[in-house]
């Protein structure tokens, strides 16, 4: 328990650090916010100077990150010129989309690497730790805006078997009621497989594509960390004391063989929330990054930013979640 | 005048070449890059600026090896002489963020103290960001410009290369070499700069033959969005986003050529990085 406070306490620093420079970085940016929120042509230099005064750009950028803080606090992220909308709300409405992408291709990644590298691992050398091989190499070669691309072009310009790349769901379907924001659980859960099937015929494109991208890393890292375990001296013993195969490989080397696994699953998926703004414009897919890129277009900076906070914020979660979950799958990473 | 060093390497890269086909495919592969860099412009069949609105939009043939683009121009043409732009964008970044890193790092590890610990925690801020949208601010934070575009790279990939300097600097500060220049009368700087930095060199190389193809992606997946390279300069994010918008009606040889040409270079990267691994620390390999 202690070492969980610690660890949470340990990342207050970062956080900080993180709201600092997000808040930095939007401020050195290009344009005067000023004049946009006061886009009349016909405003005089004297109206702007009003609006500065009433968003604060008056004060000293010490005052002004405290303001900041003081709002941050009160889950105020601005608001953005090109909605109308303050960002928490648009980010709230967007999250659903983003998170149900992530997760699925999350899913995906695991349930294809993880056997993958076991088998490479069992059999170094055989065809099968080739294919691993050159999977997890082309895996982290292909740029993910073309590998969606090259699935579009085949899977619905030239064989058509997928419906229009654009957006979560048929756009004559009505969303079911929201319960989770994943429409593939809420179509299921509203008993409307039609919906539930159409969302799942929209994003295995985009969540292959960004599979493709994260299984590398994993396939790699399992058959690794299984290389290793399956030549130590616990591995020997068991099976010199005539242990079955099976109960070898999965009680014995594979799960010691999970903890540096576990580490790459954090990396990986906070590696995915970046390669989220690619495959979400490329897909047309309306989460949180692709409004991130549209407002940077729009020089819209609040959505920016608070789409770099909460990403910070979920990866600093992530890797809290990774420690605490080593720590389970070997009580000893958590000794020093 | 060959140093022991240098032959025993030179066997080990001749063991592993001959021993290993991916390797030697990497190194064909990385020639065959820098020869497009260095030759590509010379060799380009056509102009790749060149519009002829006559033949727009013809797929691939004889004459057009790649096809033709809505105004005509060779994608071919355009996609070999990007070659040495994009290869520009990822040697100047990691260069950039492999030089500068690994001397903060290494300074970092061998002092230590308080400045370390700042500097720690700086890293783990800068890595807590997405990077790609880290990248992405930057670029719009310091202007649309290709140097932006190397800048936020080297930036992004800066917190690698100190950590890796500073965990290599750090096994090696006490060990008898080093106190044994420390007592010879060697300064802290000769110390870093003779004795230590030419030690972790291996890693880094490593690191930074992998970091190409990252960064090579990350440069393109911004010129892909819009940033850094303008029109009608070709480069292959922006070829395969001018491709992108002919997909609809068939025109598939526009995003697909440029595309292809990315992956391949960041795959020889990344498999000049396991041959490099290979050669320059063999008790690395699996």
């Amino acid at each position: 328990m202690t070492r969980i406070a610690w660890r949470l306490l340990s990342a207050i620093p970062t956080l900080f650090g993180v709201v600092l420079v997000t808040f930095l970085i939007t401020r050195v940016l290009p344009g005067d916010p000023a004049i946009f929120f006061a886009s009349n042509p016909s405003m005089s230099a004297d109206d702007v100077e009003q609006v500065r005064i009433a968003l604060g750009f008056d004060k000293s950028l010490v005052e002004q990150f405290w303001i900041y803080l003081g709002a941050l606090w009160e889950g105020d992220l601005g608001r953005s010129i090109s909605t109308g909308q303050p960002v928490t709300t648009e980010m709230l409405k967007r999250l659903p989309a983003s998170a149900e992408l992530t997760l699925f291709a999350f899913v995906l990644a695991i349930v294809v690497a993880l056997p993958l590298g076991v088998m490479a691992a069992l059999r170094p050398g055989s065809w099968i730790d080739q294919a691993c091989r050159i999977t997890a190499t082309l895996g982290v070669s292909m740029p993910t805006f073309v590998t969606g691309l090259i699935l579009i072009y085949v899977f619905y310009f030239l064989l058509g078997i997928v419906p229009e790349p654009t957006g979560r769901l048929d756009p004559f379907m009505f969303k079911p009621p929201q319960v989770t924001g994943l429409i593939i659980v809420d179509g299921l859960i509203a008993g409307d497989l039609a919906v539930a099937k159409s969302a799942a015929a929209q994003i295995l494109l985009p969540g292959i594509t960004m599979a493709l991208f994260a299984l590398a890393p994993l396939a790699r890292m399992t058959r690794a960390s299984m290389l290793g375990t399956l030549s130590s001296e616990f591995v020997r013993t068991a099976r010199a004391n005539g242990l079955s195969r099976r109960t070898i490989i999965v009680s014995y080397a594979f799960r010691n063989a999970m903890l540096p696994v576990v580490t790459t699953l954090g990396m990986t998926f906070s590696y995915m929330l970046g390669a989220n703004v690619l495959v979400e414009k490329v897909f047309s897919w309306p989460g949180i990054g692709a409004f991130a890129l549209d407002s940077l277009i729009a020089l819209d900076y609040a959505p920016l930013q608070g789409f770099m906070l909460i990403m910070a914020a979920i990866f600093l979660l992530v890797n809290l979640l990774t420690d605490l979950l080593s720590g389970l799958v070997d009580p000893r990473a958590g000794l020093n | 005048m060959m140093s022991e060093g240098v032959r025993a390497r030179l066997t080990v890269m001749r063991y592993t070449l001959a021993e290993n086909g991916l390797h030697r495919l990497a190194f064909g592969l990385f020639a065959l890059l820098m020869f497009a860099t260095l030759f590509g412009p010379a060799l380009a069949p056509h102009d790749p600026l060149a519009t002829n609105p006559s033949e727009a939009l013809i797929g691939p043939s004889a004459q057009y090896w790649f096809g033709t683009d809505q105004l005509g121009r060779d994608v071919f043409s355009r996609v070999l002489v990007a070659t040495r732009l994009d290869m520009f964008i990822a040697f100047g970044a990691v260069l950039i963020s492999c030089v500068i890193g690994s001397l903060i790092g290494a300074a970092l590890g061998y002092f230590g103290g308080t400045l370390d610990r700042v500097a720690s925690r700086f890293t783990d801020v800068l890595m807590a960001f997405p990077l790609f949208v880290l990248a992405m601010a930057m670029v719009a934070a310091l202007g649309n410009t290709l140097m932006n575009v190397i800048y936020a790279t080297a930036i992004i990939n800066l917190p690698f290369y100190i950590r890796l300097a500073r965990a290599e600097v750090g096994v090696r500060r006490n060990l008898g070499y080093v106190e044994a220049a420390r007592v010879g009368g060697s300064g802290h700087f000769r110390i870093l700069t003779v004795f230590l930095l030419p030690n972790i060199a291996s890693p880094v190389i490593i690191q930074a033959s992998v970091n190409l193809g990252w960064a090579l992606l990350n440069a393109a997946g911004l010129s892909f969005l819009g940033m850094g390279v303008r029109p009608p300069t070709p480069e292959w994010g922006i070829l395969v986003a001018e491709g992108a918008r002919y997909i609809a009606s068939g025109q598939w040889w526009m995003f697909l050529f440029p595309g292809l040409a990315l992956m391949l270079a960041v795959f020889t990267f990344n498999l000049l990085g396991d041959a490099l691994r290979d050669i320059l620390d063999p008790r690395a390999r699996t």
